[in-house]
């Protein structure tokens, strides 16, 4: 080949996919990143919620794929699969991680997005930054030839942090990167990716625990499987699952869950909410504002309002006034006791 | 040249990105697209985006809790 060879760089906004993408850049390869938005991803939407530190700081974009694209130089491509992510979710042929993360399903359809879009724009080879022998045990063996296969990218997937533990790939046998400066990373330490990322001049940051979307979160997983539970199906939307992120999730009845402001940012967020929910919130002190999901039973309504006003300033007070609205309807008055901290039982907190 | 706007009030981030790069597909080099979000997170995403892609973003102002960019889509790199 005498054009220069085309890449497409898988990049989540961590920093092994980013140091992968810098590995065949140096070499010459043109590269272009892809990144695919599930709904799940950590950053993003959370600025509307609460200020976004990180981005103030670091100054540049709080998407962490996009601030990764602008250090290295690279078109972004930012792909919605929210609704094909649904199947992958629901219906994992490789089952779930330690919560609700399918990650080796989650590869495999990435990799499949990537090699598609490769094909259609006319680039060469799809680059990750999976690293050999990263993955828990159960897995290990399996996973980097699983989506290779899987995903029908087959030798067009390089791994330039591992390739020298792997097979050669295609873009290694027609020497559009030269192996010998690829790197034989393996096992869960970061210290090889540290090393190479100082040699490369490339700063780094905290990396968020667990991964790269909140399905690896234990509390954000308990609260997605207490929703399929209550809807006796394993569906959702965008909205569903913002929601999940934010407030306090409480459940007093199978058929009710709560969803209540923690501060300010997020009584913000909830308030965009209004016209979806029914929703309740003090008015004689200050308080949260409170999502109601589900339906309302005989009592329900004040029951659910008790609860918000343990969780306003008036909890110590003998009666609280609240505003209950309906989505489209007006708002109704009523005054309440509010529940004392060991009427709730810990069962209604969810995740 | 055409100008287009693009409504992406209550659209969380990344969608609005993800909206203006649809949108700034269909364009020609030198169109203007007026984007409006409520998202504030909008304000830095959608400049970022621009700037990896050699489009100008020619004005953006946050007013009232709306927050309002024009970008010019440049000739080089594809959307
Ligand atoms: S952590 Fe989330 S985004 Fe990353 S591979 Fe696993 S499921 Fe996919």
């Amino acid at each position: 080949m005498t054009e220069q060879p085309k890449a497409v760089a898988l990049i989540s906004g961590g920093l092994d996919s980013m140091l992968a993408a810098r590995v065949v850049q140096e070499q010459g390869v043109h590269v272009e990143g892809i990144n695919f938005f599930t709904g799940f991803c950590v950053e993003g939407h959370t600025h509307a919620i609460r200020a976004d530190k990180r981005a103030e700081e670091r100054q540049g974009s709080g998407n962490n794929a996009l601030w990764v694209a602008e250090r290295l130089g690279i078109p972004l491509h930012i792909e919605d699969v929210v609704e094909e992510y649904k199947e992958v979710l629901t219906n994992p042929r490789h089952g779930y991680g330690a919560n609700l993360n399918p990650c080796l399903d989650c590869k495999v359809f990435m990799v499949r997005k990537a090699r598609e879009w490769m094909e259609a724009h006319g680039f060469d080879f799809i680059v990750t930054g999976e690293v050999v022998g990263q993955r828990p045990k159960s897995q290990r063996a399996k996973y980097l030839p699983v989506v290779s296969a899987e995903s029908e990218a087959e030798d067009r997937l390089l791994r330039p942090l591992s390739a020298r533990r792997l097979e050669p790939t295609l873009p290694e046998r027609m020497g559009w990167v030269d192996r010998e400066r690829l790197h034989g990373f393996h096992g869960r330490s970061r210290k090889p990716q540290m090393a190479l990322a100082e040699r490369l001049g490339i700063e780094t940051w905290a990396q968020p625990a667990g991964g790269c979307c909140f399905l690896t979160d234990a509390s954000y997983s308990a609260k997605l499987a207490d929703l399929w539970r209550a809807r006796g199906a394993k569906n959702y939307d965008l909205d569903d699952i913002m929601l999940l992120k934010v407030g306090r999730h409480l459940r007093p009845r199978p058929h009710l869950k709560l969803i209540i402001a923690r501060e300010e940012g997020e009584t913000r967020f909830l308030e965009g909410y209004r016209r979806r929910y029914p929703h309740l919130r003090t008015v004689s002190c200050g308080g949260p504002i409170a999502l109601l999901d589900g339906t309302l039973e005989e009592g329900d309504l004040a029951l659910a309002a008790r609860l918000v006003a343990r969780f306003s300033a008036g909890r110590n007070a003998e009666s609280v006034e609240l505003e209950a609205a309906e989505p489209d309807g007006a708002p109704q008055r009523l005054s309440v006791t509010p529940l004392a901290p060991q009427a709730v039982p810990a069962e209604w907190y969810i995740g | 040249m055409a100008r287009t706007s693009l409504d992406c009030r209550n659209l969380l981030c990344p969608m609005p990105v993800i909206r203006v790069q649809a949108a700034v597909a269909k364009l020609a080099a030198g169109d203007e697209l007026a984007v409006y979000a409520t998202d504030p997170g909008a304000l830095q995403d959608i400049p970022a985006w621009c700037r990896v892609h050699g489009h100008a973003v020619l004005s953006s102002e946050e007013r009232d809790g709306e927050v309002y960019l024009l970008v010019r889509v440049g000739g080089g790199a594809s959307a």
